[in-house]
């Protein structure tokens, strides 16, 4: 990531597919596990680390999309749906029947990939266009579902309260142990997209991507693999959906509309479609943007707007640059952040002899 | 006629008149579709930044009715030829997805800057035909439904006027069977696309007009689209006959699961009939009623 990369050569497809590209990245991982696990949590002040919580999650979902349309190339509206599947899901176990989160975050996960799966199956049939209308009407059906049945929403706020997690007894209760709690399950995502886009499954989801046919003749079965990227993308979402629940304590439908969708969607776009490291950018990008728009708007916008119409203009100014970043790096820069930062890279890499 | 026939009718004229006012609106989504083979995800947001503009013209002391339809003709018929130069048109020959894309950010474009821009309060358009309900037999109609319902005919009767007698109308369908075929004729293709995404701002700027009155213009003006989805998967996305049925009969289909299933489940089966039915349109007959049969089998 941070190095330079003279004078090794890879010989082998297994060396080019390796996990560490080059000896010396074990030292810059070694590196950025220090600065998150030790240098970041003992310095930075509690409202920060609130914030790098916040991406924590957004990089699990954003992954979990990425999986579906950056590598399977099957387009998903209903990412939040399958969010709050997994909210409500783990909010009922751990309320009902008291269980602890290591049980509920991945029964969450599954619930929602057994969900995911059947709005996918739409996707065996139809493709493009017909995908996102379907799972945009899954999106609104599971919407209205959840909001309605009270056994599953648990009243009329549509909203379930939960516990924060606790393991052997020590509860993760302050912005500072949940740090860790949410650290860790975003990097095992990482860790495991990193896996699954280097293997078989991985290469079969980029080929049904790239050519379907193709894909079929050589030997692909794409129906398996649509539905296992639904299922594997809505496990993602599931399990990020029980982290909000247990990052903010409640499960509650509005926190997974149909914009939470787009959010998610911006996310990859902006960051870029395929890339892990697109996921982790785009993440991190649409959760500082509101908050650098909070800013800006307190200091600037005071002028214009009254403190009454304050909280509708963010965040209607928050959707409308969101929308405009979207079809900004869409027509400009179709592969996202990840580009531009694979583009500096590669300058700096034979810097400062380019010639 | 018995109680409950009466009450079957009632319904069934009221989801009929609400069907053709989403007809007109998905009629935008259907003409575009055709044209560009685009999926216009902000068919709603288009209604609901028609009606804004209704709606700030009517503020003005004095301003007629007849002018701010004029006014939101014109800028809507402008924004849908800026909208095909700016965004679509770089877009062009990319993977269907992108544009699919392109067009939810658009939608959240508009429907994040439009209250910024003209402010958040809910506003009425009101039109000069009062509020009396119109009495047909047992179903008494409020009188926006059946001016709605009146607009969408005629429109429909428009273009299919368009379509099959004008010069440009055969162009443009022309352009939507072969793009390269109907460029080789001569035709400036590019030109049709923008006239199409021109029309679908017309046809928004009547529906925000009606859909405006009835509702009140906000923000959930544009919740309105949400409903385009069910009628032209039903209809056929590039029929635009598919979408006057498709629209009547998601109308019905609605207010009947609205009276009647209400009771059971505490109300809001309006909101979700529909998607259930598309769900299972696209299940058994992806292409729709009347739509061409090109989908492809993966």
């Amino acid at each position: 990531m941070f190095h330079r990369e003279s004078g090794f050569f890879k010989t082998t497809y297994a060396a080019d597919a390796a996990l560490y590209p080059l000896p010396i990245a074990k030292w810059t991982v070694a590196a950025l596990a220090l600065l998150f696990v030790v240098i970041i949590p003992l310095t930075v002040h509690e409202y920060y680390l609130s914030i790098l919580n916040l991406i924590f999650i957004a990089i699990v979902g954003a992954l979990g999309l990425n999986i579906l349309v950056g590598y399977t190339g099957q387009i998903s509206i209903g990412h939040a749906a399958f969010m709050s599947v997994g909210a409500y899901t783990a909010a009922n176990l751990a309320v009902k029947l008291g269980l602890p989160f290591w049980i509920t975050l991945p029964a969450g996960g599954l619930m929602a990939a057994a969900i995911g799966v059947i709005v996918g199956m739409p996707s065996l049939r139809i493709k493009g266009l017909y995908l996102a209308i379907a799972t945009l009407a899954g999106q609104l059906i599971i919407e209205w579902t959840i909001n309605r049945v009270p056994a599953i929403s648990g009243g009329a706020q549509a909203s379930i309260e939960v516990d924060r997690p606790s393991l052997f007894g020590f509860s993760f209760n302050t912005q500072g142990s949940l740090y860790f709690f949410l650290l860790f399950f975003a990097v095992l995502a990482i860790i495991a997209t990193l896996n699954l886009a280097r293997s078989r499954i991985g290469r079969a989801f980029v080929a049904v991507r790239d050519q379907d046919i193709a894909a079929e003749i050589i030997g692909i079965n794409i129906y398996r693999y649509k539905l296992l990227a639904f299922a594997i993308s809505s496990f993602y979402a599931g399990v990020c959906g029980v982290l909000y629940t247990y990052y903010f304590g409640i499960a509650n439908y509005e926190q997974f509309q149909l914009i939470v969708s787009i959010d998610y969607l911006a996310m990859i776009i902006i960051g870029g479609l395929g890339s892990v490291l697109g996921s982790i950018f785009g993440a991190v990008f649409v959760t500082l943007l509101p908050i650098v728009i909070r800013i800006f708007m307190e200091d600037v916008g005071s002028l214009f707007f009254t403190t009454a119409e304050m909280a509708n203009v963010i965040s209607g100014l928050r959707l409308g640059v969101f929308g405009g970043l979207i079809i900004f790096f869409l027509i400009v820069e179709p592969e996202g952040l990840n580009r531009l930062w694979r583009n500096i890279r590669s300058y700096f890499r034979v810097w400062p002899f380019s010639y | 006629m018995s109680e409950d026939l009466e009450f079957a009718f009632a319904l069934i004229l009221n989801g009929a008149s609400i069907g053709l006012m989403y007809s007109l609106i998905a009629l935008g989504f259907v003409l575009v579709y055709k044209a560009t083979d685009a999926i216009n995800f902000a068919q709603g947001e288009f209604v609901m930044l028609a009606g804004l503009i209704v709606a700030v013209v009517l503020g003005f002391e004095g301003a007629p009715l007849i002018a701010a339809i004029v006014i939101v003709v014109a800028v809507m018929i402008g924004f849908g030829f800026g909208l095909e130069r700016v965004v679509l048109r770089p877009l062009l020959g990319r993977p269907v997805v992108a544009v699919i894309m392109a067009t939810i950010g658009l939608a959240a474009m508009l429907r994040g800057l439009g209250p910024v821009i003209f402010g958040s309060e809910t506003r009425a358009v009101s039109l000069p035909i009062g509020d009396e309900p119109i009495v047909l037999g047992p179903a008494s109609l409020p009188p926006v439904q059946v001016l709605g319902a009146v607009v969408a005919i005629l429109f429909f009767l428009a273009f299919s006027w368009f379509f099959k007698k004008s010069r440009m109308g055969v162009a443009m369908r022309a352009v939507a069977d072969n793009q390269q075929v109907a460029q080789a004729m001569g035709i400036n293709v590019e030109r049709y696309f923008a006239l199409a995404w021109a029309m679908a701002g017309v046809v928004s700027a009547l529906g925000g007009v009606v859909w405006g009155s009835m509702l009140g213009v906000d923000v959930h003006l544009a919740l309105v689209g949400l409903k385009v989805f069910p009628v032209v998967i039903l209809g056929g996305l590039d029929s635009i006959g598919g979408a006057l049925v498709g629209g009547l009969i998601i109308g019905i289909v609605e207010s009947l699961a609205a009276g009647y299933l209400d009771p059971y489940v505490g109300g809001g089966t309006k909101d979700f009939a529909p998607y259930v039915l598309m769900i299972l349109v696209l299940m058994i007959r992806p292409y729709g009623i009347f739509g061409k049969r090109k989908i492809e089998r993966v």
